[in-house]
């Protein structure tokens, strides 16, 4: 798989070298349909994406080829001026931005889900706290009958077995918005593995990919494991409800993701630079995430560029739908007019 | 004296000048490809070595967030991987090339060569799928408990098959190996064996053996030297495996004596982290691992050479 991805870094310089020139002779006077824009990124929204390129094609003409390479390859990517947009799961700082001379905005929500192997508790029925999530995934907490777990899940007959723990064995922006969770609401985490994409895992097994971490959950028995949304209903997996910052237990699912979009505080985050996790709303999951694009401020190519922007003003637009198909959540309408006001203030 | 002789002479005099020139840069554009090889990894590695010094192979830390690397783990990973591999693999390759070349009737011959080679033609992500699917659920169904209850009592050799009962490990990796490196060292073994001039086994047979005493006393010393190159070509392989490790080894940077327990393997570990690797010292510590792969399997091949000339010399042979 990272062979391909391998791959892909390299065929993705090929191609936008290829995609450049298509833009210099559209600006030349073929017209801007004939266009191809180029991107790379997180592996999280390639799905999304490029069912939005899909049926940006067939309304536009435009092709737009996009790479899912990583998030940390779509960054130093468009850094090279090698594509006209990078996709990263995890927000660049305004400091970095403005080295860089990069504008950054989110397209679309997504969640992670804390998916357990348990037999005879059905899905969402068990409840987990943020800090008890971070000792479970420390190897603090060793057995699922322990009494931390049992106090908070009265009448749930959980079984005296170890806690197999599963995680990415990849770097990945998945881990990087899950150990920002638990660095969040646990200092021992914070103090201990911390935050990243990859992290020293205390304990447990590591699975390639979101795939590889739920092919090893459904095999091992009393494990627990995170992957994205989409995952979870794919493979039908039992999963946890967790408590959000305003002390409810919340499932995951698009209504939470939606109420922690609202509720987290957009329009003071400058360059949108701000993780969603452990949102503040009542109703909000704390789990729940973005993935962020990035584009020059003033990009060598205009005509590139417009193509790429009038592509994202598609995407929030009328691409919301095909994202809930995708099981993805829509971004809510105050943050979208948020991002086309950002896109006309800070792109030329 | 014809006077045509000595111009033929130095025609053939210059033409075998350009053939050696030409197979000697052949095998001299090997070697520096190798060099330049090691040396570009040695150099990338750089800033790790200068980091942690000797720190770097003796350490099991692998932190991306504190920025604290050790390759310990993962060259332990890889190294136990193939020597589990290896048992496996050797005395099934050696049977299976024996069968085919001796003992197998002729018509069965052609279908069970084919089958073996088409082994070898089966891309390893396929192993690692096979073995995360159907291969790692039956080991921790059916094999680890088992392992657990027997062996795992035992003193001294207990720790080594004690374990939670998650089919992902050493040992899963190790197998899937195994099954791996089977086509190419059965493969190089029955050409081998089949080289072996039949005068010799007939006279073997001639002089009242059996079939076992024939295979152990004549074919297998024979090929002594062919088949320990045969081994040493699918160890190669099992030490550079990817794909199919990554799947079933469990991708975890501990150390453990348990063969049940999660580990990692160089190769592993460069594939899942590389792409993500986006801090300087991160990616040089992944191509410094790269590096330290390039020294096991020459350390590796060049006992393995070591031990060849030892036998080769106790048998007084010269080959």
């Amino acid at each position: 798989m990272k062979a391909m991805a391998f791959a892909a870094a390299t065929a993705a310089l090929f191609v936008s070298a290829c995609g450049t020139q298509g833009g210099n002779q559209a600006g030349g006077g073929a017209g801007a349909s004939q266009a191809q824009i180029t991107g790379a990124g997180s592996t999280f929204v390639y799905p999304v994406l490029s069912a939005w390129a899909a049926d940006y094609q067939k309304q536009s003409g435009a092709k737009v080829n996009y790479q899912s390479i990583g998030s940390g390859g779509g960054i130093s990517q468009v850094k090279a001026g090698t594509v006209d947009f990078g996709a990263s799961d995890q927000p660049l700082s305004s400091e970095e931005l403005a080295q860089s001379n990069l504008a950054q905005f989110p397209v679309v929500i997504g969640g992670i889900v804390a998916v357990t192997n348990l037999t005879g508790i059905a899905p969402g029925k068990l409840r987990l706290t943020g800090p008890l999530l971070a000792d479970i995934f420390a190897g603090k907490v060793k057995t699922w009958n322990d009494p931390s777990i049992v106090r908070i899940n009265p009448g749930v007959n959980l079984p005296s077995a170890a806690i197999a723990v599963v995680h990415r064995s990849d770097g990945s922006g998945t881990t990087f918005n899950f150990t920002h969770y638990l660095s969040q609401v646990s200092s021992t985490w914070k103090s201990g593995p911390g935050e990243g994409k990859t992290v020293a895992w205390p304990t447990g097994v590591g699975g390639k990919g979101n795939e590889g971490v739920a092919a090893y959950v459904k095999q091992l028995p009393n494990s627990i494991g995170y992957v994205e949304y989409a995952y979870v209903l794919q493979n039908g997996m039992n999963y946890a409800s967790l408590q959000n910052a305003a002390g409810n237990f919340v499932l995951p699912n698009a209504e939470t993701f939606s109420s922690a979009a609202e509720t987290a505080d957009w329009a003071k985050a400058q360059d949108f630079n701000l993780v969603m996790t452990n949102a503040a709303g009542a109703n909000a999951y704390p789990l729940t995430a973005t993935t962020f694009i990035l584009m020059p401020k003033s990009p060598k190519d205009a005509a590139q560029s417009k193509a790429a922007l009038d592509f994202f003003r598609f995407a929030l637009d009328k691409g919301q739908d095909q994202a809930k198909k995708l099981d993805y959540v829509p971004l809510p309408q105050a943050l979208v007019k948020q991002i086309e006001d950002y896109i006309a203030r800070t792109i030329k | 004296m014809t006077p045509f002789v000595p111009i033929a002479r130095s025609r053939s005099a210059a033409a075998d000048r350009v053939f050696n020139l030409v197979t000697a840069g052949a095998a001299w554009l090997v070697l520096i490809l190798l060099g330049a090889t090691a040396a570009s990894m040695a150099w990338g590695g750089r800033l790790a070595f200068e980091t942690f010094g000797l720190g770097f192979i003796t350490s099991t830390d692998w932190d991306a967030v504190g920025g604290k690397f050790g390759a310990l783990v993962p060259i332990y990973g890889t190294i136990v991987t193939s020597i589990i591999a290896l048992v496996i693999a050797v005395p099934v390759s050696l049977g299976i090339a024996l069968f085919l070349t001796d003992i197998a009737p002729r018509w069965i011959r052609g279908p069970i060569g084919i089958a073996v080679e088409l082994l070898a033609a089966i891309p390893s992500i396929i192993y690692g799928m096979w073995g995360l699917f159907v291969f790692a659920p039956f080991m921790a169904r059916h094999v680890d408990p088992w392992l657990n209850d027997t062996l795992g009592p035992l003193p001294v050799i207990g720790g080594i098959f004690t374990g939670p009962p998650i089919g992902i490990g050493m040992l899963t990796a190790g197998i899937v190996l195994g099954i791996m490196v089977i086509p190419f060292i059965a493969a190089v073994a029955r050409d081998v064996f089949n080289a072996v001039p039949p005068p010799l086994k007939e006279s073997a047979v001639a002089l009242g053996s059996t079939r076992w005493e024939v295979l152990s006393r004549v074919t297998l010393p024979y090929a002594r030297s062919a088949v320990i190159g045969a081994i040493f070509l699918g160890l190669g392989r099992a030490l550079g495996e990817t794909m199919a490790v990554t799947f079933v080894l469990g991708n975890a940077h501990d150390l453990s004596i348990s063969l049940l327990m999660p580990s990692n393997s160089i190769a592993a570990a460069i594939a899942n982290e590389f792409t993500e690797a986006d801090a300087e010292l991160y990616r040089s510590a992944l191509v410094a691992l790269a590096f330290l792969l390039f020294v096991v399997t020459f350390i590796v091949l060049s006992a393995a050479k070591l031990l060849l000339l030892r036998i080769n010399r106790a048998h007084g042979r010269t080959h």
